[in-house]
């Protein structure tokens, strides 16, 4: 069973993990990704998930995740 | 229409000119700007991270002791996505300031007045200060400040175009009937654009692409600060009227040569 992958949808773009190595949070996930967890904001199926709430917010196999940022804009 | 110092949703600010930071060639041609112009208000918008190539944070650019962030929803083509770009933006950036723009169109970027209307209704209620984007429709513009808009952001014309004020007729109109601001936003690519805006009352200019892409955005920021302040100054000194026929600013009468002239 350690070969079976689990899933999570980044950014509409689906990733696979091996399942101990699946994060277990936001904050896991954003390591993972090595993104600085500073400059961005997540959004956990259709909810928004505060800098604040990275290390306690549990990711399911399945989940849907976006993560934002801010860039130049008019 | 105040005199002096421009209020928007109880903050004052000096500069009558909001700039935009995207289409920049860097980060640092685009800091130097915003620093040259003067501007106290600065618009971002809010994507999604390139996981494979995430680059250096727009905010860190900005110095947000001197200037308010204004976050945009653009990008969003309806009211639903407006909103749900809008309270990711006040999580990422802890700031209740909003310039809403909806635009299904990605060729003219023209904004939708009904779902810019459904969601300006909806964010003003969650406590946003919302400056919307529209096209010069002076009932749209009001129907938007009766609802609780901190602003009216009317366009020049479409977004990025450098066209100047192709809404004058309309303009005038939404900036004699305002009780809040009205900030001319999109399309102006010159400063004499600008100064013409606050020439006929408009209380700030919003100027992005005529900085970003100008082969030296430094001084075309300075330039732009520059018009804005000129024309603000002509219209508070309140310029004469227009007129068909001439009007001598000579005097008519005493000339040196007046009795040859009766031979």
């Amino acid at each position: 069973m350690s070969d079976q992958k689990h899933v999570l949808s980044v950014n509409g773009e689906p990733r696979e993990f091996a399942r101990d190595l699946f994060p277990g949070t936001v904050a896991a996930l954003i390591a993972i990704l090595e993104l600085d967890p500073a400059m961005v904001v997540a959004e956990v199926n259709g909810d928004i998930v505060g800098r604040g709430d990275f290390t306690s917010h549990a990711l399911q196999p399945g989940d849907s995740v976006e993560l934002v940022r801010f860039v130049g804009g008019g | 229409m105040n005199k002096g110092k421009l209020v928007v949703a109880g903050r004052e600010f000096s500069s009558r000119l909001f700039v935009g930071t995207g289409k920049f060639s860097s980060s640092a041609a685009m800091q130097a700007s915003i620093e040259a112009s003067g501007s106290e208000m600065v618009t971002v918008a809010l994507r999604r991270v390139d996981i494979a190539n995430p680059a250096d944070d727009v905010l860190s650019a900005i110095d947000r002791n001197k200037v308010q962030l204004l976050p945009n929803t653009s990008g969003a083509r309806d009211a639903k996505e407006a909103v749900r770009v809008a309270r990711l933006a006040r999580e990422a950036s802890g700031v209740e300031w909003l310039k809403l723009e909806v635009t299904p169109d990605p060729y003219y970027l023209l904004p939708d007045p009904i779902e810019t209307f459904k969601a300006a209704e909806i964010l003003v209620k969650e406590g946003f200060k919302v400056l919307p984007y529209v096209n010069a429709d002076p009932i749209l513009c009001r129907h938007l400040e009766e609802i609780g808009c901190a602003t009216v952001m009317p366009l020049g014309s479409p977004i990025g175009s450098n066209q100047g004020l192709k809404t004058r007729a309309n303009l005038r109109i939404i900036i004699e009937q305002a009780k809040v601001p009205v900030v001319v936003d999109a399309g102006l690519g010159l400063p004499s654009h600008a100064a013409d805006a606050m020439e006929m009352g408009a209380d700030a200019v919003l100027v992005n692409t005529a900085l970003a892409v100008a082969r030296d955005p430094v001084a075309m920021a300075v330039a732009f600060r520059l018009a804005v302040e000129a024309g603000r100054m002509a219209f508070e000194a309140g310029p004469g009227e227009t007129r068909v026929h001439a009007e001598a600013s000579s005097p008519l009468t005493g000339f040196l040569g007046d009795e040859t002239r009766k031979i």
